[in-house]
């Protein structure tokens, strides 16, 4: 069998230098904000969006706001006009207004807690990691609160004080905190087996040191993407406690309460629990998103454990 | 004058059982017998090479010697100043005296310091200097264990793992010790590199007199860097001697066993090798009287029974073996 006779071989085809396909096109090198977007588009779409909800917070006189606590007898119950865009509640309050002004009590709860959470969290891991006859102490109480579930533990904490923006950040942080607990101790207890943690024990560096400047740095990165967990989880917290009486004042507009009051009419004017419910869900699924794009960008191995 | 002065390392009967805890409230069940009584001395300028296989205890013995975890039992002296009891701050100002070296160069270094942080970190902890002062001492601790300065704010996933191992090393030698517990330092390393390290050691040895307590488990490299060479066996030295005594004229059946299965570069020459028989015993449970007696070629009665002492069989080589009793050199 001869070369020509080969339809494999094409006889005009030069000998020697194949030209190779283009089977892979060149990597196409992104810089700047584009590229971090293009790279991680969770964190880029979720901060945005969280982003854009705490600048609506900031600026919510000035987005046509009325008064979101005056009330309207006469224009109780108004569908969605030009007048009342998202429409008005049972004693005629502007709901577009209320849901604006709403966004600041579930952002501050959300994020007030997730910070207190962390810290609490934080002092108490780090103490349950270094101080060993406390651990299994600790460790016993922290398994006890997390086994009544962090909504009925809020609601039990909130019965006994009085409903205010404070005791709520408290009561929801209080029933958090347990799990970034365990987080900190896991993440302390491995470090501590590390060589070079035993090898700064060897050269003399003082505990408290060993702490700050080899334990703390590598704990920050899985404690801010529990914290924007927990800060999603206290808004919906915050909300469920509105919803229920027992959360922040009626007087606050807060989601929550929103809902609350356009509970009763759901089936006949829905849009009065519509709209704060929309607007929770968006910035809780702004939050998660950022929290999955943090958890994917520290570290790149947790992706596949979580 | 130098006979006067302690050795820089000695230890006694040094001990140590790791509790094995069950149930509910942590009641031991068992012990594990890691390091069971060994003793040994190291002078100035002298590497002890402490071998064994897996599992014997040397790695415990080392971390035990710096303090890393409490002993059991037994006295650690560093230079001459008992060390054993101390903890807190007193044993903060004794670490000056010991820095260590461990097997992982990967995971024996922070990852997120860099590489001056990492050899200032003992500085700073025991000498009050100026940072230009630090920067100068860094950069002369680069300078010897053979790193470039333009490395020094690189970050340790920047560097090849011999080019870690020196930078570890230049970390253990900045407060200048006088002894430094090398844990397996080359066994993580390719063969070509590991000859670079252990010829540095051997050159940082010379320049500063510091003594090495070198634990491995290549009998090759340790025949290379010892002076004198401890055997260890299910948490007891077997034999101690020096390093042309012990590689010529083992004492010990199991020294024996061990030098025999070293492979021979030459193909003309029959191996002539003991083949040890069944696995080492438990350390939860080691076996009555020595240790060794349950794969021993030569065990007879008295072995499982009688516990062997070191005895000196030869001027400076030690074995603790009943076989070797007769031989026995009179003494005092």
């Amino acid at each position: 069998m001869t070369a020509t006779a080969s339809p494999l071989v094409d006889p005009k085809m030069p000998v020697g230098e194949p030209e190779l396909p283009d089977i892979l096109p060149p990597v196409k090198q992104r810089h700047g904000i584009s590229g971090f977007a293009y790279r991680h588009p969770a964190i880029a779409v979720g901060g945005t969006m969280l982003l854009l909800l705490i600048l609506m917070a900031i600026f919510a006189p000035l987005l046509g706001t009325t008064d979101p606590t005056a009330l309207a007898p006469s224009k109780r119950t108004r569908a969605p006009s030009a007048e009342y865009w998202f429409g008005s509640d049972m004693m005629g309050r502007d709901i577009y207004s209320r849901v604006i002004y709403g966004a600041r009590v579930s952002l501050i709860v959300g994020f007030a807690v997730a910070i207190v959470a962390s810290i609490a969290g934080l002092v108490v891991g780090l103490t349950s990691g270094f101080v060993r006859w406390a651990d299994s102490i600790i460790m016993r109480v922290m398994d006890g609160m997390m086994s009544i579930p962090p909504i009925l533990l809020a609601v039990a904490l909130m019965a006994l004080t009085r409903g205010s923006v404070g005791n709520v950040i408290a009561a929801i942080a209080v029933a958090e905190f347990p799990r970034v607990t365990r987080l900190v101790r896991g993440v302390v207890l491995s470090l501590r087996e590390q060589p070079y943690v035993e090898a700064a024990v060897a050269a003399g560096t003082r505990t408290p040191m060993i702490i700050i400047r080899h334990i703390l740095p590598n704990t920050i990165a899985p404690l801010t993407v529990q914290a924007t967990y927990i800060c999603a989880s206290a808004m919906i917290t915050e909300s469920i406690l509105s919803f229920i009486g027992a959360g922040t004042p009626p007087i606050i507009p807060s989601w929550g309460n929103i809902m609350a009051d356009g509970r009763a009419l759901w089936q006949v004017k829905p849009f009065i629990v519509f709209f704060p419910a929309i607007f929770l869900s968006i910035t809780v699924l702004a939050v998660n998103l950022l929290g999955d794009g943090l958890r994917d960008a520290v570290d790149p191995r947790m992706a596949k454990r979580l | 004058m130098k006979a006067d002065l302690p050795p820089v390392l000695e230890v006694k009967g040094l001990t140590k059982h790791f509790p094995v805890k069950k149930g509910l409230f942590g009641r031991t069940s068992a012990r594990v017998h890691a390091v069971d009584g060994i003793s040994f001395s190291i002078s100035e300028s002298e590497t002890l090479g402490l071998v064994g296989e897996s599992g014997c205890g040397k790695s415990t013995a080392g971390k035990l010697i710096l303090k890393l975890i409490p002993p059991t039992a037994g006295e650690i002296k560093l230079e001459g100043r008992r060390i054993d009891e101390l903890s807190g701050e007193s044993m903060r100002d004794c670490r000056r005296t010991m820095q260590v070296v461990f097997q992982d160069p990967y995971s024996s270094l922070n990852p997120r310091m860099r590489a001056r942080d990492v050899v200032a970190e003992p500085l700073r902890n025991f000498e009050a200097l100026s940072e230009n002062e630090i920067d100068k001492r860094v950069s002369e601790l680069f300078d010897n264990v053979g790193l470039r300065s333009d490395q020094l704010s690189r970050f340790p996933h920047e560097f090849s793992g011999g080019q870690r191992q020196r930078l570890v090393i230049a970390r253990a030698l900045a407060v200048r010790p006088s002894l430094i517990v090398c844990d397996e330092p080359v066994s993580a390393l390719d063969v070509s590199v590991q000859a670079q390290v252990i010829n540095l050691l051997i050159d940082l040895q010379k320049e500063f007199g510091v003594a090495y307590l070198f634990i491995a488990h290549d009998l090759a490299v340790v025949e290379h860097i010892s002076h004198r060479v401890a055997v260890m066996y299910l948490g007891r030295i077997v034999e101690l001697a020096d390093k042309e005594s012990l590689f010529a004229n083992p004492q010990h059946p199991y020294t024996e066993a061990l030098l025999s299965a070293v492979p021979v570069p030459d193909p003309t020459v029959k191996p002539n090798r003991i083949i040890l028989q069944g696995d080492v015993p438990s350390p939860i449970k080691p076996p009555p009287g020595c240790h060794f007696h349950t794969r021993c070629p030569l065990a007879f009665e008295r072995c499982k029974i009688e516990r062997p002492l070191m005895r000196e069989t030869k001027p400076n080589h030690f074995a603790a073996c009943h076989l070797r009793e007769g031989e026995a050199v009179q003494t005092g």
